[in-house]
């Protein structure tokens, strides 16, 4: 029945670019759904996506033994703007373009493609909905027209385009209201807004960076409920999967906990959407998948639709694996011109695509935020979008997949309840954080429990609904009933079944983890295994996509024996991003390959490695100790791989090395040699190996003592925090005796430790392959930012273009020395501080790395392939050229500062960034322009502010603002930085300090806020006096407005020389 | 602590809420997610033990009578993963366990309803028994019966006053069809299922869904017969699809396990349009039984079984699936609009 399009011969896929808060690793799955699908249909891709840690930007790796056939032909690591993409459609000619698979970041790009006429002029077709079909979902205004065409209601909105019309539109539907920004991913610069003041202040910081506001009348206390749909062009419409939000209305669908499918919607009311949700998508003419999001009264048949998105989301990814229904792979499909009829259902392999899974269990998706590692950020949730990644739980009962839920956080909680880091999760203040929701309010509702609050007074406060308040109160009552004694079998059984882990009991109980453990074995109380089949068992169906639950009496497959498990790395964090799943996926591959049964455990729906397509066998699951064992006793593995998953999968190893378990590669013992702090330093000192003095200290005193005989600055780091960063610099014993007081309890049991900061120190990383404690492959890269900057923030070029030979040969040699000592099998990365041609080691992490991807793409070698080899004991021995390239590549981070409000912009020595990308050149300058360009900067046309701290920075960074000036750029600068460049005879406009504005204000003499809100400058060049003692100064002011203002911002010294010189070599 | 007993011995331990009867019936399986109250109001699982593949049962409670497919719950028993004992829902009035016990209908709880269903699927449906004894008791086989006799209402009702006269058989009808087809220029009269219409005036005839095996409703197709000939449209649904292939001349069959659920997709074989319909049938009619001027109007997507069948010539047409839902999707409301827009005068 397929409408005949001719079918592509090549298709330009747009990517979504670095990771970042409302745009995260879900797109790297559906984009390698879309080139799976379109591989198969022998249509050659084009991909254009800087982010070179997911596995849709894989190459075709030299020497590699995957047979991959989903790769794309060719790869494009180019900044996603118009220019790059008009470049890359001139030299490829593309006859189709797919934007539905790369987020908001593809949509817009696409659409300016068209708006442009760059479409047209190749004659580039869109894939699947229409550009116009787009436009409508995307253009508020002609949203709410065109559903009026078909009587849908949509929240009363009038969109506006100044704060004039904002303020006019709010009396019309009369306060509070709703502002949304149009054009915007995870709903940037929106909100509740009270009264005519508010509303005057955020339109007006909005409107910096949208062209348009929409006020809206307010719905909160409504229930959010999503529904997945999906249209060919033949008009068949399914809705594959429907998801209630249990925070209603008022708190962004990424910031809400959600279920799948609908829990408390009846008959009417589900399918009350779901008639509007097929009429509205058939009405718009959307081909593919698309989502709509509701609002619903919870008193009476009413909704409203908020909003429909015509691509691929996030919530299209979790209903994929909520059902095990492929919807990015359908969509591709459908794009294609065939019809849902003509496809297969992917799971049973027999029975139709067009069909809507019925589920025989139910998910939880629970967001997970990091606004702890950033102090002055304000942790309440709303309308806009904060977390940085999610996690998602499988289970027959609510209380089951909402503990379990909570433990794949990684958080440190244990639950819902029974915290084994009690003082962390007690809430006292529950009320409040209950009615003011901030990211704890999930702890806080369990303490109101605890404490006798009835659900009906929970429900008045937050507007949860009761059902899953008294599903809540249930964990609460039993673990009251449980608390001080050893339950018996029925008691555990009854536990397991609301999701209470063998840790959870053992603290109620007062015994120890093994003991409920040995106890439950002992009652053969184990979990079954069931599949999920997307028609609740009704036909037969091989899947291999499985996970636990209590409420079963049976499982579903038997043991493959002899498989290899994989462990995931968890949710999206800072510090643990896609990259990760790059290297679990790489390993899978392997497993593959070299024909060995593979078992991946991850709970993170927004992967590629929970496709169940990439593994023989699935398990969506909790990386729990717990979890991993039961899985295990009944597999019966040859291995376990921990060292690809990142820091949750290295945690594992040791707890389950004692429990007998195989692990693959390096001993955990000797991994756990390199961690501990002490036997690491002590094997540095017997291998006469420097590295920065340290010391770890019980008391303040102590500690203070150390400080001042190492010398200010010194790195703290507390093994314990109660709230507040996990590491900073203390730059005098004011700072160190503030930080030290926020750790609040040091201890024998809490030690601090206090560490050496070299400034001016280069920092150098060997990412490598070892066997049987002999290097194999390794690759060396230099950070532009000096020592200071998290390796995870910094700005990193490969080859190394300004390291001394000598240095290079000096850090392969001390790692050959530490490889040898830890006797590594497998990955590895070392850290290393440099200082005219001295060095000393930082860390050496015995496992995968953040930037394992990143080396394996520029050396062309994948070093996770050769490392999964390497530990399944095939000799990798063999000549691997990683020095000698014929291009500079960078990496750069992808920060996400403009959804953290109130956090400062800043690289620290704890890791603030998302994300990365990375981009290649043919010498670093090139690269290292192409790579901030893909991180979200744009080059400046004219006006740059220049506000440097300290005297060292003005004096360092003098001949790059004179190149700024000889450049043509108009410079403006603060007070100090003003003086200093009018000394040195460099013209610039000198703007006042915002606390010199303070009180005292001089007429016409212009301040740095104002100008920064003019909207005029290009560049804000801002080096921090200090970085951790600058919050509420001046500085924090000007970096802050940069990024609520959306102007490009730099706050390193070195990384501003950097790109001026490349500037300057890129404008010649 | 209670107990299903299956014909095949097997024995699983729950917990029974609702009426702590026992009772006993063929147990068949329902993979819809939602609507539990028009499921279990459905007249065509009279005789049945209703397994419900979704694990959370009772989540927004029981709303008043206005919501029921019929007056009373004609299934014989409800097994369940879990039952919410704590509802929310604004429309609710009272928990599936008090509706239950005051419908004398026994649930139990606490049942691995995957591992049932996967029984249920590999063996296809079986007789069955809740029971608070462990000692299996004896099965009562409804297939056996006529079902429908016990269903169909005894008297003529007659809905809404338009010039239009409809005769609706009723085997079992639920009432979300008397809603869908009472239109303001439509008289509905609502028949027995042994009601003789050879002396009716009427426009059209429809035959409703009911539970149970067709052939014991030889009454119903005499009467449809008689309908075709004087060539009277007529629109038949679920039993009533199967009773429609009976009067024409085809047959029918058991299924393995049947279709119950909401997410059924059926393709209509004139367009090849793709619906995803609301299903409860455990009977289908055989394809190749028709007659050569019948053909089938929808196959299922999933296993090609005939999903309804239509006259090549005279205006006699039949679904086996739901278009008037409740519960399920409404994809196929427009078969009542087709049907009705084809008798205007």
């Amino acid at each position: 029945m397929a409408v005949t399009l001719s079918k592509p011969k090549c298709i330009l896929l747009l990517g979504s670019g670095g990771l970042r808060i409302g745009q995260a690793g879900e797109f790297d799955y559906s984009g390698s759904q879309a080139i799976k699908a379109y591989k198969e249909e022998g249509i050659r891709v084009v991909l254009l996506n800087p982010n070179i840690a997911t596995v849709q930007t894989d190459i075709a790796f030299q020497g590699t033994q995957h047979k991959d056939r989903s790769l794309a032909d060719e790869v494009y690591y180019l900044p996603l703007t118009i220019e790059h993409a008009t470049e890359v459609i001139q030299k490829e000619k593309p006859d189709a373009i797919a934007l539905s698979f790369g987020g908001q970041t593809a949509l817009n790009l696409g659409l300016a493609l068209e708006k442009k006429g760059v479409l047209k002029k190749y004659g580039v077709r869109v894939l699947g909905t229409p550009t116009k079909a787009i436009r409508d979902t995307e253009d508020r205004k002609l949203f709410v027209q065109r559903l009026k065409q078909i009587k849908v209601d949509t929240a009363q909105s009038i969109a506006t385009k100044s704060v004039a019309e904002a303020l006019s539109a709010a009396e019309k539907i009369g306060y509070p209201v709703m502002i949304r920004s149009g054009f915007a991913l995870g709903g940037e610069g929106s909100g509740r807004v009270a009264n005519a003041a508010e509303m005057k202040q955020k339109t007006t910081e909005v409107f910096k960076s949208v062209p348009q506001i929409l006020v809206e009348e307010y719905l909160g206390g409504w229930k959010e409920v999503e529904y997945e749909v999906v249209r060919d062009c033949a008009d068949n419409c399914i809705t594959v999967c429907n998801m209630e939000n249990i925070d209603p209305m008022g708190i962004h669908t990424g910031e809400s906990i959600v279920v799948a499918p609908s829990q408390t919607l009846n008959n009417h009311e589900y399918h009350m959407l779901r008639t509007v949700a097929t009429k509205t998508i058939r009405h718009l003419g959307i081909v593919g998948e698309c989502n709509i999001q509701y609002a619903l009264n919870p008193d009476k048949p009413e909704y409203r639709v908020i909003e429909v998105n015509a691509r691929l989301s996030r919530s299209s990814a979790l209903a994929s694996k909520a059902t095990g229904y492929p919807l990015a792979y359908v969509a591709a499909k459908l794009s294609l011109g065939y019809t849902l009829t003509e496809l297969k259902n992917a799971v049973t392999k027999t029975t139709t695509a067009c069909f809507e899974p019925a589920l025989d269990y139910l998910v939880l998706k629970f967001p997970r935020w990091d606004l702890q590692k950033f102090d002055s950020a304000h942790k309440r949730i709303g309308t806009e979008m904060k977390s940085v990644g999610e996690v998602m739980a499988i289970g027959r009962s609510f209380e089951e997949v909402l503990q379990k839920a909570i433990r794949s956080l990684n958080i440190g909680a244990t639950g819902f309840t029974a915290q084994s880091n009690k003082e962390k999760f007690t809430v006292r203040d529950y009320e409040k954080l209950i009615k003011e929701p901030t990211t704890e309010r999930i702890f806080a509702i369990a303490e109101a429990l605890r404490d006798g609050i009835s659900v009906e007074t929970i429900h008045q406060w937050s507007r949860i609904d009761r059902f899953f308040l008294s599903k809540m109160h249930n964990i609460i009552t039993l673990e009251k009933k449980l608390t001080n004694r050893t339950p018996d079998s029925e008691e555990i059984r009854e536990a397991k079944k609301i999701g209470f882990s063998d840790a959870q009991l053992a603290l109620m109980s007062g015994r120890t983890e093994d003991d409920i453990r040995s106890l439950r074995l002992k009652y053969n109380i184990r979990p079954s295994i069931k599949q999920i089949d997307t028609l609740a068992a009704e036909f037969p169906a091989q899947t291999n996509y499985l996970y636990c639950t209590y409420h079963g009496i049976e499982d579903d497959v038997v043991a493959s024996k002899k498989h290899y498990v994989v462990l995931g790395s968890g949710p999206y964090c800072i510090g643990s991003s896609v990259e990760f799943d790059w290297s679990s996926v790489q390993v899978l591959k392997t497993l593959r390959a070299k024909g060995m049964g593979s078992i991946m455990v991850n709970s993170n729906p927004e992967t590629v490695s929970t496709d169940y397509d990439e593994s023989d066998r699935l398990y969506f699951e909790e990386l729990t100790r717990e979890r991993i064992l039961d899985i295990i006793d009944f597999e019966k593995p040859a291995g376990v791989f921990i060292s690809t998953g990142g820091q949750i999968a290295n945690n594992l190893a040791l707890p389950l090395y004692k429990k007998g378990v195989q692990i693959m590669g390096t001993s955990p013992i000797d991994i756990d040699r390199a961690e501990d702090r002490h036997i690491f330093s002590n094997l540095c000192d017997t291998l006469d190996i420097d590295q920065p003095t340290w010391g770890e200290f019980s008391s303040t005193k102590a500690a203070l003592k150390k400080a001042a005989a190492i010398g200010y600055p010194v790195i703290v780091r507390p093994s314990y925090v109660l709230s507040g960063a996990a590491m900073t610099v203390a730059h005098d014993e004011h700072s160190l005796v503030a930080f030290l007081k926020k750790a609040k309890d040091i201890s024998r049991e809490h030690p601090v430790v206090i560490s050496q900061f070299i400034e001016n120190a280069r920092e150098i990383e060997i990412d490598g392959v070892a066997q049987s404690g002999k290097l194999k492959i390794y690759a060396i890269s230099e950070h532009v930012e000096n020592a200071g900057t998290h390796s995870g923030d910094a700005t990193v070029v490969l080859p190394p273009q300004r390291t001394y030979l000598e240095t290079v040969r000096r850090a392969k040699e001390i790692t050959k020395k530490l490889i040898q000592a830890l006797n590594i099998t497998g990955p590895f990365n070392a850290q290393f501080l440099a200082k005219d041609n001295h060095i000393k080691v930082i860390e050496c992490n015995v496992r995968a790395s953040r930037s394992f991807p990143f080396v394996s793409k520029v050396t062309g070698y994948n070093f996770i392939e050769l490392a999964a080899r390497a530990m399944l004991g095939e000799d990798i021995s063999g000549e691997y050229q990683t020095v000698d390239l014929d291009h500079v590549a960078v990496k750069s981070p992808q920060f996400s500062f403009s959804r953290i409000k109130g956090a400062d912009p800043i690289g620290r020595v704890e890791m603030s960034s998302t994300g990365e990308v990375a981009c290649f050149g043919g010498n670093l300058h090139e690269a290292l322009i192409l790579s901030m360009k893909a991180s979200g900067f744009r080059l400046p046309k004219k006006n740059i502010l220049v506000s440097l701290g300290r005297e060292e920075n003005k004096v360092k960074l003098l001949e790059s603002v004179r190149s700024l000036h000889e450049m043509g750029f108009t410079l403006f600068a603060t007070e100090h930085t003003a003086d200093f460049l009018k000394a040195q005879k460099i013209p610039n406009k000198r703007v006042l300090k915002i606390s010199s504005v303070e009180g005292k204000r001089k007429k016409k003499e212009l301040d740095v806020g104002t100008l920064i809100e003019s909207g005029e400058l290009d560049l804000i060049i801002n080096i921090p006096t200090h970085i951790y003692t600058d919050h509420i100064r001046d500085g924090f002011i000007i970096r802050r407005k940069a990024v609520d203002m959306n102007i490009p911002l730099i706050t390193n010294r070195q990384l501003a020389e950097a790109f001026v010189t490349a500037l300057q070599s890129t404008k010649r | 602590m209670s107990y299903l007993h299956l014909a095949d011995k097997t024995k699983l331990k729950g917990v029974q809420y609702g009426s702590s009867n026992s009772t006993s019936g063929e147990v068949v399986f329902s993979t819809g997610m939602t609507g539990y109250v028009e499921t279990f109001t459905d007249p065509s699982f009279a005789g049945q033990i209703l397994v419900c593949t979704y694990p959370l049962i009772g989540n927004y409670g029981v709303p008043d009578s206005s919501f029921f497919e019929s007056k009373k719950i004609h299934l014989k028993g409800v097994i369940v993963s879990e039952l919410a004992l704590s509802y929310s829902h604004s429309d609710a009035h009272q928990s599936i366990d008090s509706w239950l016990k005051k419908e004398g209908v026994p649930l139990l709880a606490g049942i691995d309803t995957r591992a049932l269903t996967k029984k249920l699927r590999e063996h296809g449906a079986i007789l069955g028994a809740i029971s608070s004894s462990e000692k299996p008791i004896v099965f009562d086989d409804p297939n056996t019966r006529n079902l429908v006799a016990d269903v169909s209402p005894s008297e003529v009702t007659i809905h809404g006053d338009g010039p239009i006269c409809i005769i609706a058989i009723d085997c079992g009808m639920k009432e979300n069809i008397v809603r869908s087809l009472t239109r303001p220029n439509v008289t509905l009269k609502r028949v027995p299922w042994n009601y003789d219409i050879a002396n009716e005036q009427y426009d059209a005839l429809f035959i409703s869904n009911g539970p149970g095996d067709p052939t014991q409703c030889s009454k119903t197709v005499h009467s449809i017969k008689n309908a075709m000939k004087q060539n009277k449209p007529i629109l038949g649904i679920c039993l009533g699809n199967q009773l429609l292939a009976l009067a024409a001349g085809g047959a029918t069959y058991k299924l393995s396990y049947g279709h119950r659920g909401q997410n059924q997709p059926c393709i209509d074989t004139e367009t090849g349009r793709c619906y995803i319909t609301s299903q409860n049938h455990g009977f289908a009619v055989k394809s190749d039984s028709l007659p050569e001027d019948w053909k089938v109007w929808f196959t299922n997507a999933n296993d090609n079984s005939v999903e309804g069948i239509k006259h090549t010539d005279a205006p006699w047409r039949s679904v086996q699936f739901h278009p008037e839902a409740a519960p399920g999707p409404t994809d196929t409301a427009w078969i009542f609009d087709e049907f009705l827009a084809s008798l205007q005068k």
